[in-house]
């Protein structure tokens, strides 16, 4: 922005009694704030892309050592053999989460937001956003010990009843209850709070006049969410999704705690051992290793990171894709 | 199909703050009536008490009665969603459905009857109320796209498309022009005056001339006194109210002589 100074504007100007109309008032505070929020926005850059170098620099190696470094997954010859169940272990449990939570989140959401009335909606937010507070170890601890315990007569008779579902069929069903699928309960319980808060603070920004034509049609009130709602919350609907499912593959303790794993290729939620997952992975290795090993297990955290990423476009986009078409 | 409406007594209620007191009114089949009246003066709380659109802000309630028909509406057999498909309404600002198509808006109150329509029976639904709004020569070649991208004046046409696409008995207007340029708010006047030969139309203005050439029967509303409940002061033909009122307050508010 240029500042005119009053020689600059030529014949007639210079009157010192004229108004100042320059922009010498540009404060001093505004510059402090522009240069404290500008460091702020590209702090986040630097960290994001000071993480993606670490990564990619002390993991690049592991990309190409001999066959046998890889020996330890399961067999595998190559990194890809290496990181392929790690990364399938990961989505697996990450969406079954997914989808044990995200309707879950909704529904408690949907609840706060349109059904209670205002004394139970308040206590309800608060002890959900109380829930976001627990310590992932201590989901870790109740998951592995009272969760698991639980869910062993579930799972047996998941086992015997539903195992044309391959979700559901097992060599040997767990009798310990430790499974994928009291992994991924637990995941879903530690991603609940985030995804219902946003979503929760989504459905009440609904603007009014949108929920009033629909109730003005004679729509009851759940054909009012439908119409009025959910069109209106679906990008914020994504976001919610998106920070869930990125807390649910990077979780660590909980699965690591909960879930005796192996380099495995299953769909099986109840089976005795289960796909391990690349964070846990990660966890339970990283201390007692060579520095190939160290450098092995960097690179799957890269790939992570980039997973991660790939997701969170993809998600954007697909949310972008809704805005822009209502925006036409 | 259109019906008239008798309200005796009636007292609306925000929690224990008394809004509206002791309204006492006939309006007739197939005219339009009018409400004018200063700002907060519960017209439009009075209008939205007419189809129960009132009570879903939290702590609303009414006293008194509202025959419809010979139908109470506030009878506790009544379901509130079936009083709003029989009397429908069209907003200050027009709020189409941002994600739906113009011919999918058209629809939604039909859909949600949830009856399933064969494509023949919707395409002249939707043919006969975008006529009946006349927007149909406006939008016939673009039916499929969002009703956002329609101008203001065209997105109310298109809501009162919405609401008469249900065949109500009784339209409710809450100020549908305050949003409008004069020519779309004369689209709209014009589609008033062709409407009333079908429905019964209840209409909210602060234009008094708007009142003074779309209506029938006028009421006017004002509050008893700064912090006291609105009320009914004058309910009149329009033609009365305008030449020759029977209140002095009215005449004073009317000639802009205010107070």
């Amino acid at each position: 922005m240029a500042t005119t100074t009053p020689e600059d504007v030529g014949p007639g100007a210079p009157d010192d009694t004229a108004p100042d109309w320059s922009n010498t008032r540009a404060g001093v505070g505004d510059r402090v704030f522009l240069g404290i929020s500008r460091a702020a926005a590209f702090t986040i850059l630097v960290a994001l892309a000071g993480v993606g170098v670490f990564l990619f620099v002390e993991g690049f190696d592991a990309f190409s050592l001999e066959p046998e470094a890889y020996a330890e997954g399961g067999g595998a010859s190559t990194f890809l053999g290496y990181v392929g169940p790690l990364v399938f272990g990961t989505a697996l449990a990450a969406v079954v989460a997914l989808v044990i939570a995200v309707p879950l989140a909704i529904g408690i959401a949907l609840f706060i937001s349109h059904y209670a009335p205002k004394r139970l909606a308040g206590p309800i937010a608060y002890v959900m956003d109380l829930l976001a507070a627990v310590p992932s170890v201590v989901y870790g601890l109740w998951g592995g010990s009272a969760l698991a315990g639980a869910l062993k007569p579930v799972i047996g008779w998941l086992g015997d009843n539903l195992n044309w579902i391959p979700f559901f069929s097992a060599e040997k069903v767990a009798v310990n209850g430790r499974t994928m699928l009291t992994a991924a309960i637990v995941l879903a319980v530690m991603i609940l709070p985030i995804i219902a808060a946003i979503c929760r603070e989504v459905f009440t920004r609904t603007p009014r006049l949108h929920e009033e034509a629909a109730l003005a049609l004679g729509a009851t009130r759940w054909e009012t969410i439908r119409y009025a709602v959910f069109p209106y919350a679906r990008s914020g609907i994504v976001s919610a999704v998106m920070l869930g499912l990125g807390r649910a593959l990077g979780e660590t303790m909980a699965v690591a705690m909960v879930l005796p794993s192996s380099f495995l290729v299953t769909l099986s939620l109840i089976g005795e051992s289960s796909p391990r997952t690349i964070a846990a992975n990660i966890a339970s290795n990283y201390k007692e290793s060579t520095p190939q090993m160290q450098s092995l297990l960097i690179a799957t955290g890269l790939v992570l990171f980039a997973f991660t990423f790939a997701v969170n476009f993809l998600a954007r986009w697909i949310a972008g894709r809704s805005e822009r078409r209502l925006a036409r | 199909m259109a019906k008239s409406i008798d309200v005796s007594d009636l007292n609306i209620y925000y929690g224990d703050f008394l809004a509206v007191e002791g309204v006492n009114m006939t309006i007739k089949a197939r005219s339009v009536t009018a409400f004018i009246g200063p700002s907060g003066c519960g017209k439009s709380t009075f209008l939205r008490s007419l189809n129960r659109m009132h009570e879903v802000i939290p702590g609303a309630r009414v006293e008194g009665k509202i025959v419809v028909d010979g139908q109470s509406l506030y009878d506790p057999a009544i379901d509130p969603v079936a009083v709003r498909r029989q009397i429908g309404m069209v907003f200050q600002r027009p709020n189409p459905f941002p994600t739906m198509s113009i011919y999918d808006n058209v629809l939604a109150g039909n859909r949600l009857n949830s009856k399933r329509m064969k494509k023949s029976e919707a395409d002249s639904i939707v043919e006969k109320s975008l006529r009946g709004a006349n927007l149909w020569n406006e939008v016939k070649d673009r039916l499929g796209k969002p009703g956002m991208g329609l101008s203001g004046g065209q997105q109310q046409r298109l809501c009162i498309a919405r609401a008469i696409a249900v065949e109500p008995q009784v339209l409710l207007m809450d100020e549908p022009c305050s949003a409008l340029d004069p020519i779309s708010t004369s689209a709209i006047e014009d589609l008033i005056h062709e409407l009333k030969s079908e429905y019964t139309i209840v209409i909210v203005t602060h234009n008094m001339q708007q009142a003074a050439r779309v209506s029938d029967d006028t009421g006017f509303f004002n509050l008893k006194a700064a912090g006291q409940p609105g009320h009914l002061v004058e309910f009149n033909a329009t033609k009365k109210m305008f030449s020759n009122p029977d209140e002095p307050s009215t005449e004073a508010y009317i000639s802009g002589r205010f107070g």
